[in-house]
Order: structure tokens, then C-alpha cells, then sequence
């Protein structure tokens, strides 16, 4: 159980605000997408979910407890670069988390734990695609494959929060497609709350439960850097997608005796409006 | 087609690289047969075979006098005494590098200090080095340390604060403490940077080693050449030179190809 509730939260540098009046409340295994113009403040929401800052008024609780001021465990993340230690191949990068975790002061495992914490970052590495790559460094994997790996050396740690900075942003469209199935899937398997950065909205409505859109009003233009950016929008995907549970966005044709129309046939009809974001999925 | 377009092939390219040197030993050959023909006993530009002759007396002759074979005791002299200021530089670099590039109080603390401390001239403060430690092996090698480590300290310093912010919030979400992040993310990292700063020190580390030897030494490949300077001995200084100079490429050479041996992920991770 991993519920974020964001109360009043504003940020503000020297005169500038950045956010202002921020109220949320996350459930538990929630996917919440956040979109918005560029500088609309979403990456900056998100450093105050990691505590890489902290909000200039306001809490931020998880699981009714405040965060605490600097990152932890509890919540990974993955950046859209750099998520990943150049230095140490596929298998060390996985590993590195549990030596982290069990290594105690040098961070380092040896002999039955090693071999044990292997074992475990081999089966992460199957379950994101990864296993026959486990020596290549990270220089030497695809964009597409980075972001697995950087995926799977955060879920490793069973964090309670994923959080994601436009992680799939500098992809291939068709690598991106295999992401995102990843992605569904393990928001589906693991115990987490995910809350995504994104400036793609076939993105934001093709994995979430909830969009949020932060924008900046522009009441007046001559002080425009007194008024943070605010929630504009907040829409809960419709139908529902439940964690854990068959997606509602999947066609329903595979049980029915139906063939599965094939990708040049009109679309089946779902029951949804044609211009629905949700039949993106 | 334009200049920058026109690549070279494998064979003429090496042909190029080695033109300068053909034509530096074709001028010194040409000046050396002028100026010994117009004067045997010509001292500044020796012939080869003369230099040969110096070459055998020094490296293959023991000394009339002590029984050692010269050219060998000044370089091992000179190679310990860089070695030993070397590895100091190397780990007070390291150290301070690493803890002013990535703790706030440290850099705080050390930075402007640092700053300052860089920006004085080594030699001269050598003296003070010879009046405090001494003239023996303890001055010399605080000299090349003094010249080398606060540059090397800056540069490393520079390496980790150049890291991007997210590889160590991404480690602190992994549960690493501070000194978990320094060993399993920093300085392995680090590493290859390290090596990169000590072959750019070579050449200054040579310089404070020959300085520190030519004024107070009794061996060394630096006091060989001030001392023979007395006599005009160019065919000893000459092969001296060349030597240190192959020395240093030898080590600028393998320090390269360690980088590549050790960190095979550098090259890739430097590209991106």
C-alpha cells in the first residue's frame, strides 16, 4: 500500500513560482500520468516527489508519513538519460542494487549471497528481456534497452513509488510500443504506484489511470512569473484500468469465438466513443 | 575537394608521420657534417658514431671511479623519484578530488584554498623545500608533488562534479550511503579519468623532477645533464635527452593502453 498525498504544496525560486496550490491524493497502484507544456513544472514536481528539492510550502506525505529529504529507497526512479552506471555491465548494473542493499558498508556480496543476488538479477533481467545481454555495458545496448535496464535495476528494489522522467521520450516509435507493453505489464505484476512525466498524451492516456495536466495561467501578462502553474485537468481514464486485473482497453474479441480483426479491418467496436484517447491502448 | 574532406590512406599516412622526424635527423646530420668538417673538434652538433662512443661509455661501461654503470643508476634514480611522487600525487588527488567534487562541506571548505595553492609556482618554492627538507630524496619528490597533485586535484574535482546529478539520485534510491556511492559509483568511474590526468602531468612532473636534480643531486638523469653541461658534453646530453623522452612516451604509452585494458566501458561511456 503506497498512498502519495500532495497538500498545498508550492515551489517557488527567488520570485519566480513555479507551482502553486497543488492538492492531490494518489491510491495505492495508481498510474498517474502528469503532461503539460514545456516549463509547466512537471519535472520539478517530480524532483519534489524524489526530495531531490523540496516543495517551498506545503507536505508531501506517503502512506500518511512525510517524505524524508533526501531519496530513498522507497522510491525509484528512472530519468529519461543516465539512469543507468556506465561502468558496470548489464548483470552489475541489476546487481549493484541488492549489493546496495545487502552489501553493508562496501556494498560488495560475496560467495553464497553473490551468487544468490545473481540468481535474482538474472530472473529481473529475464523478466524485462534483457537475460542473453547480461555482459554488455550499457554503452554497447539501444536506447529501447537501457530503459529496461534502468527499469529493472529499480524494480529489483521493490520500491513502493516508481517515478518516471519522460523515460520513454528518446525512443523509436516502435521501440517505444514494446516499452510501454512492459511497462503495463509490470505496473500490473509489482506492488507500485507509478507516477510518469510525459509530454506525450497518446503516452499519457495509453498507460495511466489518471492524467494530469499542469498549466500556467496567464491572468496577467505583466506579472506572469507571480502565478505558478497549477492542475488544469484531471481525468480518470475511463474505462478503469485496475493493477493486477485484465485491462478494459484490450479487445474483448480473444474470448469470443469471433476471429481478431486483423490491422487493416475497421476497428471493433469497444463501445466507446472513436474519439476516445483510451482506445490508444 | 576541400581540405577537410580529403581523407589520407593507410600508407602515405604513415609516411607523413614519419616525415618530421626524417627531416629533423636529415638537418641535424646536414649540420652536424658542416660545422664538424669546417671543425673536428666541434663539440656542439657531434657526429652519430660520436655519440655512439658517449652511449657505450656511459650505459655499458662501469665507471672508472665507482664500479656503476651510470646511465643505469641515474635512471633508475630519476624513475623511483617520479614513481614515489607519482603514486603520492595520484592518491592525494584521488582523495581530496573525490570528497571536494561530491560533499558540500568539503568543497566549501577546500575549494578556494585549492584555487589559491595552484596558482604557486613550484620552483619557487623549492628553496624553501631544500632549506626545510633538506637537499635528499624527500624535497625532490615534495617538489613534483606540489607541482602536479593541486592541478590534479582540481581536474579530478571538476570529473566528479561533471557526473550527472541523476546517476546519484539514481544510487541514493538504490539505498547507497554516501560511501557505498563513492566506491561502487564514483571512483570506478573516476578511474579512468585519473589516468587521463596523470599522462597530462607527465610532462610537468619531468620538468619539476630534471629542475629539482639539476640543483641538488648526486644522481639522476637531470643532474647527469647540468653536470656534463660543463664541459660541453652535447654527445652525452644529447643520448640523455632522447632517453628521457622515450621514457616518458613509454609511460604516457602504457598508461594509455592500461586505461583500455582495465576500463573497457570507457570509450564507449566517453563517446556518449
Amino acid at each position: 500500500m503506497s498512498t502519495i498525498t500532495i497538500r498545498n504544496v508550492w515551489k517557488e525560486y527567488d520570485e519566480r513560482v513555479v507551482l502553486e496550490r497543488i492538492n492531490l491524493d494518489i491510491e495505492s497502484r495508481a498510474f498517474v500520468a502528469l503532461v503539460g507544456p514545456s516549463g509547466c513544472g512537471k519535472t520539478t514536481f517530480l524532483r519534489m516527489l524524489l526530495s531531490e528539492e523540496a516543495p517551498s510550502k506545503g507536505e508531501i506525505l506517503i502512506d500518511g508519513k512525510p517524505l524524508a529529504g533526501e531519496p530513498t529507497a522507497e522510491r525509484g526512479v528512472v530519468f529519461q538519460r543516465y539512469s543507468v552506471f556506465p561502468h558496470l555491465t548489464v548483470l552489475g548494473n541489476v546487481l549493484l542494487s541488492l549489493e546496495f542493499e545487502r552489501g553493508g558498508f562496501f556494498a560488495r556480496l560475496f560467495g553464497g549471497a553473490r551468487r544468490k543476488a545473481m540468481e535474482e538479477a538474472r530472473a529481473m533481467l529475464d523478466c524485462v528481456g534483457l537475460a542473453e545481454h547480461e555482459k554488455k555495458y550499457p554503452a554497447q545496448l539501444s536506447g529501447g534497452m537501457q530503459q529496461r535496464l534502468a527499469l529493472a535495476q529499480t524494480l529489483i528494489r521493490k520500491p513502493k513509488v516508481l517515478l518516471l522522467d519522460e523515460p520513454f521520450g528518446a525512443l523509436d516509435p516502435g521501440i517505444r510500443g514494446d516499452i510501454h507493453a512492459l511497462m503495463r505489464r509490470l505496473w500490473n505484476e509489482e506492488s507500485l504506484t507509478v507516477v510518469m512525466v510525459t509530454h506525450d498524451l497518446s503516452e499519457a492516456f495509453g498507460l495511466a489511470t489518471r492524467v494530469i495536466a499542469f498549466e500556467r495561467p496567464r491572468l496577467d501578462p505583466v506579472d506572469g512569473d507571480r502565478y505558478g502553474a497549477v492542475i488544469k485537468e484531471d481525468i480518470e481514464v475511463w474505462p478503469r484500468r485496475i493493477a493486477g486485473a485484465d485491462s478494459p482497453h484490450r479487445t474483448p474479441v480473444l474470448v469470443s469465438n469471433s476471429p481478431a480483426p486483423g490491422l487493416d479491418d475497421p476497428a471493433a467496436s469497444k463501445g466507446l466513443g472513436q474519439d476516445d484517447l483510451a482506445l490508444q491502448a | 575537394m576541400r581540405a577537410i574532406n580529403r581523407q589520407i590512406k593507410p600508407g602515405p599516412r604513415l609516411l607523413l608521420g614519419a616525415l618530421p622526424f626524417l627531416l629533423v635527423i636529415i638537418a641535424y646530420l646536414a649540420g652536424s657534417a658542416i660545422r664538424l668538417a669546417d671543425n673536428p673538434s666541434d663539440k656542439l652538433l657531434p657526429a652519430l658514431t660520436t655519440m655512439a662512443d658517449a652511449i657505450d661509455r656511459m650505459a655499458f661501461t662501469p665507471d672508472k671511479r665507482t664500479g656503476e654503470i651510470l646511465w643505469w643508476v641515474d635512471t633508475v634514480s630519476s624513475l623511483a623519484r617520479i614513481g614515489v611522487a607519482l603514486a603520492f600525487a595520484t592518491v592525494i588527488s584521488l582523495v581530496v578530488g573525490i570528497a571536494v567534487g561530491l560533499l558540500p562541506i568539503m568543497r566549501a571548505l577546500m575549494s578556494s584554498f585549492i584555487a589559491v595553492i595552484s596558482m604557486v609556482p613550484p620552483l619557487a618554492i623549492l628553496p624553501i623545500l631544500f632549506i626545510m627538507l633538506g637537499l635528499g630524496e624527500t624535497s625532490k619528490v615534495t617538489l613534483i608533488v606540489i607541482g602536479i597533485a593541486p592541478v590534479m586535484i582540481r581536474d579530478l574535482a571538476l570529473r566528479t562534479e561533471e557526473m550527472p546529478t541523476q546517476q546519484l539520485i539514481k544510487a541514493q534510491t538504490l539505498g547507497a550511503s554516501t560511501f557505498g556511492i563513492v566506491q561502487r559509483v564514483v571512483l570506478p568511474q573516476l578511474l579512468p579519468r585519473l589516468i587521463d590526468s596523470i599522462r597530462l602531468n607527465m610532462g610537468p612532473a619531468w620538468l619539476f623532477l630534471i629542475a629539482a636534480e639539476a640543483i641538488a643531486s648526486e644522481s639522476g638523469l637531470g643532474y647527469r645533464i647540468f653536470l656534463v653541461r660543463r664541459y660541453l658534453a652535447m654527445d652525452v646530453i644529447l643520448p640523455y635527452v632522447a632517453w628521457i623522452t622515450l621514457l616518458a612516451f613509454l609511460m604516457d604509452y602504457s598508461l594509455r593502453a592500461l586505461q583500455d585494458r582495465m576500463f573497457p566501458w570507457f570509450a564507449g561511456a566517453r563517446a556518449s
